[in-house]
């Protein structure tokens, strides 16, 4: 009974507040532990039912409509149509309630749809039934009813239902094997260790006898980290206290494994398991596209409240004259006379507002939530990207960024895994200097090393035998690899085939795979761990057995790991392997200076290399190791710290013994990858938390440097010589020198003259960039920016000694300076993540070191080499797309609403509405949707083998160059001009004329005048052709469903038309559009005036494209016309052309 | 190693290779070039000037006489009376004077023009019922709200038809006198029927049930005249009892609102049976005697008679043909540009691939 506990409780009562506990005691099989001890406290948890679905039958309508609404534009329709109900309007509220009515059902349909099956998942896990121990018995039982100190029984192949620590398993050492596939990925399989006291009770009689009470800190999302402590109360006395850490702790949604069965208690259930925290929804990620469309919307909104706010003052300055107020042919209610004036206005002004609404099109956001949904199958169906190797598609984890993949200027691409195979292979050890190649012939032979390495002693003696072989023990032995011995493995692991039985090294770092198979074929062979002993088969074929005493597990920040182990002669050694910054400040003794020398030689070829150094231990030192370890296993506070600082004192005195070098290979086609990016005028990065020396050659040999690359170097070595200041300012002198001169250059990328720059800087530098300087130098050292400099004008970065945390960082500064290009991460290890998340549109790669980067990225694929594809090809076409339909749909609306608006000047601003509700309606749902919906699917500017042969295309459509002001502003009047040409078209033909249909057609009384309503409609009639027809002149690529699409909407408008005006609709309370349309096609002059506008509309945007195709070509516009000179192409009646890219110029 | 071990087997995973979901569909990928354009723009602004040019022939042949009887000669007289609504019932007639210069032939239209009258108020328009004018019982007892405030009279009593538009319905009568050289007077006979839609005229307007033995009027019973009519609607015409109730040719032809102020409506047809009008409408002196009702003073509007001819494409309508053949310019300007510059600047162009 300690004091903190006490105070624990104490705080407990008088906060009342449970969150504020920050650790939680469990009561094993929810007995009252035995009097006197603690007191009993009940403490409430959730039960075990995992929720991920969002609704509920009873709340879906409510929340689902409040989530809707919460969108701005959504909002904005229901407030239009609310006001058409309230007050006297236009438009009746169908116009604007059945669009919106339809645009709310489907995505509800949608989201109801994708909750249903989050239902159905939750159910089947909640549902499906759990073993658990109840008074001696086992019990069948929902899951969902699982409770925390609940006993489990989990059989093998199981998932765990619950997080749970073990207690005992029916292997008698206690241990129990899982794999965690389904939350990282990791298909290896991991061990877990039960409490050495409960480990005997491993029958339900038995585990139901036991006392015990958990006390673990409240539930927390990292997957790795756990502490906490269990109190065994064997005999009613003072209880035995042990540390429990994540290797006691299994998982919700692991997966046991080679264990028959196991015991364990439930300690964070339901919504509090590991998993269900880490379900957590990303930041939403919005793309520069979606930007522009909401600075273009705000725009049209601001005209919207203009075109209203002027039709309402201009409607007050006419009605002045109280004869056209209310003339004696149109007289007000009484109500309506009665009503103030500025009510009146104010009413007016929402008229206006619900008449011109349509300008901002409530269509839009569908289509554009269609065309990406739609768009991001092209990724998944795309058979280049397919990898037979792996059997695996790519990934779309969102649809939003689909445009943002033709966009990207920098990209951020991990090294290992990323660029390389990931793949290891042991190329060479290094013993004291001697070089030692595995192969499968030469087993063990000794070679001697490169010309160069003239230290090698080609016989070593007797003591350097000696070394050599406690060198490939302590790679034997130095490692947390595990052995699989059946083939029923689910990832790609290597197998070796032994004489007798298959077996697999599995584990997750594959550098130790790499490390255990290459001493394999040196001959020493690692076989298992059995009863906490390793069992090598050395050259002799001789058994040796070392017990494992002690684990120090490799971290990120020490680099490196170690073992502690007891030989059968019972001599304790340390035998440490890492990184050979890690290692080298740490070693004692041992020919280290030879060792480097190889280290950096290797290091330079891109291998990877680790260090090997042993230290022997004394039985007292290994006593006090042990001690130091479980001290600081125990605690709960700040566990982390307190074991850093006791490996840190463990791991020192070395003896080196050697180096290792595992080779990796570049990836299939990286190299092409790279130089395609960079063609497309594209930096690329490489982030690596590799050594300098090693990312460089990967460098080299992915080509992001090229031979006359004149590298800068901006790394710890070169700031311990001079002050980071002065570095920093040689090296943008250096650079900017050479920048005068070839800024011309810039885009042509490909001229030889000027000098190309590589830069690479490593993490403790770049921490010290970062840092913000509060020492006042002489320049104000604002040293971001001269490195932002630096960097912007360097082809190649290469950053090494990187913390995942330091990736995130790099791609946050350059997202945020001053031209904030878009950016792209890719990597495919969790210590990528933080960047994936961090940049633009970050993808991962379903390699080897799991899935976490593939879960937590916005798209993934396979392998490097995609990436071309996926950016050159489906990104450019993406962007164009998406662009053209932006700027399309605002254009058809401006064409749509700017005759209405017009049309006030005539009917003494009445709101007198233009078109019919049924044309209003359906103008956006039905007349013009389809066409360009299918064109921001099919469009091919150019065809994609072109695109991906010539990489240089990409730059036409950098920086959102479709998406400029220019371009938006040209759109906007084409629209103003063609709802011009067609209104006063119009205009003319009936107002000074006699227009007429001749009486031949119909029937021999029809000489009658037209109505407003056949004005109307052959400004709409107009409208949806040349709407259609100007869509038409932007499509280069007609497939049959373009065809189908585009004139089948326009048959579409006329036979709607036919069969509306054809009937008197019984249902409705007015009968004005009858047998209008036949009556105006039944009219020459509207035949003729319908071409002849149609023509007038097209021809400038025609000329136009024609001349700045003459004039000034883009790229993609002289390769369009180069490819029509060489296949000849038949010449036809469409001039179609490249749609706006000319504007760049 | 790894492919057989890949769980659901990797290809089952396998996209389809489709020319669909590959994005390689046949396609026809046309571009813009000189080829294509020119011809086009030369041919276009071809047959503009020759669609123009004989649109410009046709409409030279349309004739059109306007006349402006709004305070013109005695009715200035009417024009006056007509200012205040009390006099509403006194009825005023006066006549006008008018020249024909050349004989128009063929069929002769003559329509009676509104100036400055908005027929396209919104409130106005739709002022209206549509399922009363199509006979249906229901509606001819309880009009539409929308007819307000002309849907009662003050006694509650619906009016039938009701609504602003059948209200201001045009109710000036107009009649022309030939007055040849020999100094008679002979009446221009027109036909005041067959001048509304075919399909308003028997499918929208329609009056309630009637039978013999159940009169129009009958039929038309509880329902009152529209305020400012002199009539009912069941008496609009004297001369033909089948010209009366919804189905009145001048009420569907007001009924049908104009697009803008400025408008006119077909009045009547030139009855060509007899002398001297079989061949058209002889050149010589007219005289327009108009019973003068409506009032238009009180929003300074005009009203005029208007006379045409009409061929296939309509009445005198200068717009289309003087379109065309600007447009038919245009087209030809720029083709010679674009020639200018592909000339020029085409072979620089080519210059840039290489």
């Amino acid at each position: 009974m300690d004091f903190s506990s006490l105070r624990s409780l104490i705080t407990r009562y008088c906060t009342g507040e449970e969150s504020w506990v920050d650790s939680r005691t469990v009561y094993i099989g929810n007995k009252v532990p035995p009097p006197g001890t603690e007191a009993y406290i009940l403490q409430r948890f959730p039960d075990n039912r995992i929720v991920s679905s969002k609704y509920t039958f009873w709340n879906f309508i409510p929340k689902n409509l409040f989530e809707q609404f919460r969108r701005i534009a959504n909002f904005y329709f229901l407030i239009i149509f609310l006001v058409q109900l309230i007050i006297d309007t236009p438009t009746s509220p169908m116009t604007s309630g059945l669009p919106l009515f339809f645009v709310i059902t489907v995505t509800a349909i949608k989201q109801g749809y994708e909750d249903w099956i989050r239902h159905k998942a939750d159910n089947a896990v909640n549902q499906c039934p759990v073993h658990v121990i109840q008074r001696g018995k086992v019990e069948r039982k929902q899951s969902q009813k699982l409770q925390v100190g609940d006993i489990v029984q989990v059989k093998e192949n199981e998932t765990f239902p619950c997080d749970l620590i073990l207690l005992s398993t029916s292997r008698e050492d206690g241990t129990c094997f899982v794999t965690t596939a389904s939350l990282d990925g990791e298909s290896s399989h991991k061990t877990y260790y039960a409490v050495q006291d409960t480990k005997a009770f491993n029958t339900a009689e038995e585990v139901e006898t036991l006392h015990a009470t958990i006390e673990c800190e409240q539930p927390q999302p990292d997957l790795y980290k756990f502490v906490g402590r269990i109190n065994i109360y064997l005999d009613r006395n003072e209880p035995i206290a042990r540390p429990l850490g994540s290797e006691n702790l299994l998982l919700r949604g692991a997966t046991l494994k080679n264990t028959e069965y196991i015991h364990a208690v439930a300690i964070y259930t339901g919504m509090e398991t590991k998993m269900a925290l880490n379900y957590q929804s990303k930041s939403q990620k919005r793309s520069a596209v979606e930007k522009s469309m909401n600075a273009y919307l705000i725009v049209y909104l601001c005209i919207l409240i203009s075109k209203a706010l002027i039709n309402t003052v201009l409607k007050y300055v006419w009605q002045a004259n109280p004869n056209r107020d209310e003339p004696w042919y149109n007289q007000k209610t009484e109500t309506e006379r009665q009503r103030h004036v500025l009510i009146r206005a104010f009413t007016d002004f929402l008229a206006f507002m619900v008449l011109f609404n349509y300008i901002i099109p409530v269509s839009m956001y569908v289509t554009v939530e269609m065309q990406k949904f739609l768009g991001s199958y092209f990724i998944l169906w795309d058979d280049d990207m397919f990898d037979e190797e792996l059997g695996e598609r790519p990934l779309v984890n969102t649809s939003d960024l689909n445009e943002e993949l033709g966009q990207v200027e920098y990209v951020f691409t991990d090294k290992t895994g990323t660029l390389t195979e990931n793949n290891m292979e042991l190329r060479e050890c290094c013993v004291d200097g001697h070089v030692y190649v595995p192969h499968a012939i030469c087993n063990g032979q000794i070679l001697p090393g490169a010309a160069e390495m003239d230290m090698i002693d080609s016989s070593p003696g007797i003591d350097g035998k000696e070394r050599e072989e406690l060198f490939f023990r302590a790679l034997c032995l130095c490692h947390t690899v595990q052995v699989k011995e059946e083939e029923t493995v689910d990832g790609i692991k290597r197998g070796i085939h032994q004489g007798k039985s298959t077996s697999f090294y599995i584990s997750s770092s594959p550098d130790e795979v790499a490390l255990v198979e290459g001493m394999k074929r040196l001959g020493f062979t690692y076989l298992r761990l059995k009863d906490s002993h390793m069992e090598i088969l050395n050259r002799e074929e001789e058994m040796e057995r070392f017990e494992l005493l002690e684990v120090l597990n490799f971290d990120s920040v020490r680099r490196r790991m170690s073992v502690i182990v007891r030989s059968s002669s019972g001599e304790y050694y340390l035998f440490c392997k890492g990184a050979d910054s890690s290692i080298f400040p740490r070693v004692v003794s041992g020919k280290v200076e030879q060792v480097r020398a190889r280290v950096e030689h290797n290091a330079v070829e891109g291998l990877r290399t680790l260090c090997v150094a042993y230290k022997k231990l004394t039985h007292e030192e290994y006593e006090q190791t042990c001690h130091l370890l479980s001290s600081a296993k125990l605690c709960l506070h700040e566990c982390d710290k307190k074991l850093a600082e006791a490996y840190d004192v463990i791991e020192k005195d070395f003896i080196l013994l050697g180096a290792t070098a595992v080779e990796d290979r570049l990836q299939d086609k990286a190299a092409d990858t790279i130089e395609s990016l960079h063609k497309a005028g594209m930096k690329v990065w490489v982030l690596t938390g590799d050594k300098m020396e090693t990312a460089a050659a990967t460098c080299y040999a992915s080509r992001l440097f090229h031979r006359n690359t004149q590298i800068l170097e901006l790394t710890t070595k070169r700031t311990e010589e001079q002050s980071l200041h002065d570095v920093l300012f040689d090296l943008s002198r250096t650079v900017l020198r050479q920048h005068g001169s070839m800024t011309r250059d810039i885009f042509s990328g490909l001229s030889g003259d000027y000098q190309d720059y590589g830069l690479i800087i490593d993490g403790a530098t770049l921490s010290a960039v970062l840092k913000p300087t509060r020492d006042v130098t002489s320049n104000g050292g604002n040293y971001k920016e001269i490195f932002l400099e630096i960097c912007r004008n360097c082809s190649a970065v290469l950053c090494c000694r990187m913390a995942p945390l330091q990736k995130a960082q790099i791609v946050k500064l350059i997202k945020a300076s001053k031209e904030h290009p878009i950016t792209l991460a890719i990597g495919d290890g969790a210590n990528d993540v933080s960047m994936i998340l961090e940049a633009h549109v970050g993808i991962g790669i379903m390699g080897k070191e799991g899935r976490q980067a593939a879960r937590n990225s916005d798209y993934a694929i396979t392998k490097f080499k995609h990436l071309k594809k996926m950016l050159l090809v489906h990104g450019h076409y993406y962007y164009i797309r998406i662009a053209e339909l932006v700027q399309y749909f605002f254009y058809k609306n401006v064409c749509f609403i700017f005759p209405q608006f017009l049309y006030q000047f005539f009917c003494g601003f009445s709101q007198q509405p233009l078109y019919d509700t049924a044309y209003l309606t359906l103008y956006n749902i039905s007349f013009t949707s389809l066409p360009i919906l299918l064109y921001s699917l099919m469009e091919q500017h150019i065809n994609m083998d072109i695109l991906k042969r010539d990489p240089s295309l990409y730059r036409d459509i950098a920086k959102n160059s479709l998406l400029r002001w220019p371009t938006f502003i040209y759109w906007t009047l084409l629209g103003v001009f063609n709802a011009v040409v067609f209104f006063f078209g119009a205009v003319f033909l009936f107002d000074n004329t006699t227009f007429t249909s001749n009486g031949q057609l119909m029937a021999t009384n029809t000489q009658m005048m037209f109505g407003n309503w056949t004005f109307g409609t052959l400004v709409f009639t107009v409208l949806v052709f040349t709407v259609t027809l100007k869509l038409a002149l932007d499509t280069h690529y007609w497939t049959w469903i373009n065809h189908f699409v585009i004139w089948g909407s326009l048959l579409f408008y006329v036979i709607f038309s036919l069969l509306w005006g054809g009937i008197i609709w019984p249902f409705l309370n007015y009968q004005r559009m009858y047998y209008v349309f036949m009556q105006m096609l039944s009219s020459g002059p509207a035949w003729l005036s319908i071409i002849l506008l149609i023509i007038v509309c097209l021809l400038p945007d025609v000329v136009k494209k024609v001349l700045c195709r003459a004039l000034w070509p883009t790229t993609t516009e002289r390769i369009q016309t180069k490819r029509q000179c060489l296949t000849a192409e038949q010449s036809t009646i469409f001039m179609l052309s490249q749609t706006s890219s000319s504007v760049s110029f | 190693m790894g492919k057989k071990q890949a769980g659901t087997g990797p290809l089952s995973r396998r996209p389809d290779n489709s020319a669909f979901k590959q994005q390689r569909l046949p396609a026809w990928s046309p571009s813009l070039t000189a080829n294509t354009v020119l011809p086009t723009f030369y041919i276009l602004s071809l047959v503009c000037l020759l669609l123009g040019i004989w649109l410009l022939i046709t409409v030279e042949n349309t004739h059109e006489l306007k006349v402006d009887y709004t305070k013109a000669e005695t009715c200035e007289e009417c024009f006056s009376l007509r200012k205040s609504a009390i006099d509403s019932t006194t009825a005023c007639t006066c006549t006008v004077s008018f020249h024909v210069p050349k004989t128009f032939p063929g069929d002769v239209f003559f329509y009676y023009g509104l100036r400055n009258f908005h027929q396209n108020l919104r409130r106005y328009m739709d002022s209206r019922d549509d399922a009363q004018m199509v006979g249906r019982k229901n509606n001819l007892k309880t009009p539409s709200s929308y007819c307000a405030p002309f849907d009662y009279d003050a006694d509650r009593n619906p009016i039938a038809p009701c609504g602003a538009v059948a209200n201001s319905m045009f109710n000036d009568s107009l009649t022309v006198m030939y007055n040849p050289m020999d100094g008679s007077k002979i009446q221009v006979p027109l036909y005041r029927k067959g001048i509304a839609w075919y399909t308003d005229k028997n499918v929208k307007f329609r009056n309630p049930p009637t039978n013999n033995t159940f009169p129009l009027q009958q039929a038309f019973e509880r329902t009152t005249r529209p305020l400012y009519w002199q009539r009912p609607v069941y008496e609009l015409d004297d001369t033909d009892s089948n010209n009366n109730g919804f189905i009145n040719d001048d009420l569907i032809v007001w009924m049908r609102e104009a697009a803008f102020p400025n408008f006119k409506k077909l009045y009547g047809v030139l009855n060509r049976a007899q002398g001297p009008f079989t061949e058209g409408l002889p050149a010589g002196n007219y005289t327009l005697s108009i019973n003068y009702n409506f009032p238009v003073e009180p929003f300074r509007g005009r009203k005029e008679l208007v006379i045409s001819t009409v061929t296939w494409f309509g009445g005198q309508n200068y717009f289309l043909p003087i379109a065309y053949l600007v447009t038919s310019g245009l087209i030809l300007v720029t083709a010679v540009v674009l020639t200018m510059v592909y000339v020029k600047v085409g072979k620089k162009g080519k210059n840039m691939e290489e």
